[in-house]
């Protein structure tokens, strides 16, 4: 959870982020134009420093969503062990944020695996290529649109029979 | 024949090199999940897969003859597979241990192959999730039957496999595998399998 010094700071620096607590867990929804600029703040004013995780949650067919992908954000206190998750919202066509890779290097594992499953583009990121699923895959499989069981993916392979040595 | 000591046998070499193929298979464990920790546990004392001459594990698919597929294998893995297959020397044997490498199992989902045997040969599956050491040590008897009644001294089956012999070539649809290219060398009439009488020519498994 989020000090109650944090929680002020970032109210006062940005009126339009919605915060919430659900469960002990501090959450901010903020706009997808200024998520660069709440996490470099959070980072560099409020000692947020550790980036522990960029993930994605796509709300297609989700009773009552109002946008398609939600990115979630999860930064930490390395001395304090506290904890914040930012949120922001993207939509098709093509969904686009600003990379967080010149703030944590880490970040650029975790915005490729983004990019990999959700297909959710980092503006200015160094390098982002597919991550885990080989580089011909043509999809981005975590997406609800996607059926559960590929498009013939899995079948594409060539067969090696006993002729062949 | 009357002049045979009482101490010599007399065999056919087929017999003979099967029978000594069959109780020294060299086991290449592929083995990528919870398979593996039984297959493991077969490797181990209690189970003890030396008792059937199977115990030795290489991780060089050069020494092996028998690979036991443990595990699902998804669709970044099956080239590796393939790869590692078609390393291993003849005469070679192919275990599918478990659900998951013989059919997919519960992972019916777009990355994870629906069993190994749409891509590689198979001789022998075992079902479970996963199968107790018992029945991998059972598949590994019925392969030594299989062996002891279907191999060749000289190996004819696998040269009747491997006809003609042909460059392995990078796939032009995916670098990341290797196919069978054109033929090695033109027909020149020597082949080993060639001698055989015509209409011997039986299915190969």
């Amino acid at each position: 959870m989020a000090s109650p010094e944090t929680l002020q700071k970032l109210k006062e620096r940005f009126p339009e982020a919605e915060i919430s607590e659900f469960r002990g867990q501090h959450r901010a929804v903020v706009p997808a134009g200024i998520v660069h600029d709440v996490l470099k703040f959070l980072k560099e004013d409020v000692g947020l420093a550790l980036i522990i995780d960029i993930t994605c949650v796509d709300y297609l067919y989700y009773p009552n969503a109002k946008d398609r992908f939600g990115v979630v954000y999860i930064v930490g206190h390395p001395e304090t062990a506290e904890r914040m998750i930012i949120k922001t919202f993207v939509n098709d066509p093509q969904p686009t944020l600003p990379t967080v890779t010149d703030l944590w290097e880490g970040a650029n594992w975790l915005e490729r695996e983004v990019w990999d499953m959700f297909g959710i583009r980092f503006e200015g990121h160094p390098d982002l290529r597919r991550i885990l699923l080989p580089e011909d895959f043509q999809d981005h499989p975590l997406r609800k649109d996607y059926p559960l069981q590929g498009r013939g993916e899995r079948h594409n392979i060539p067969v090696v029979t006993r002729d062949l040595g | 024949m009357t002049d045979l000591p009482d101490n010599v046998v007399i065999t056919k070499l087929d017999a003979l090199v099967n029978w000594c193929r069959k109780n020294s298979l060299w086991p290449m464990p592929f083995a990528t999940a919870c398979c593996g920790i039984e297959l493991m546990a077969t490797g181990a004392s209690r189970h003890d897969i030396a008792r059937f001459g199977a115990e030795v594990f290489r991780f060089s698919p050069r020494q092996c003859d028998l690979m036991i597929v443990a595990g699902r294998v998804v669709m970044k893995m099956m080239p590796v597979l393939q790869r590692i297959w078609l390393q291993m020397h003849e005469p070679k044997w192919c275990i599918s241990m478990g659900a998951c490498a013989s059919t997919g199992g519960v992972f019916d989902t777009y990355a994870v192959v629906q069993g190994i045997d749409r891509f590689i040969p198979v001789d022998v599956y075992v079902p479970g999730c996963p199968p107790r050491p018992e029945q991998l040590l059972q598949a590994i008897i019925d392969l030594q039957e299989k062996i002891q009644r279907e191999g060749t001294a000289s190996g004819r089956e696998a040269f009747r496999r491997r006809q003609p012999p042909r460059a392995l070539v990078e796939d032009p649809r995916n670098p990341r595998l290797v196919v069978a290219g054109p033929p090695l060398f033109a027909s020149s009439g020597n082949d080993p399998a060639s001698d055989r009488p015509a209409g011997s020519e039986t299915s190969a498994t």
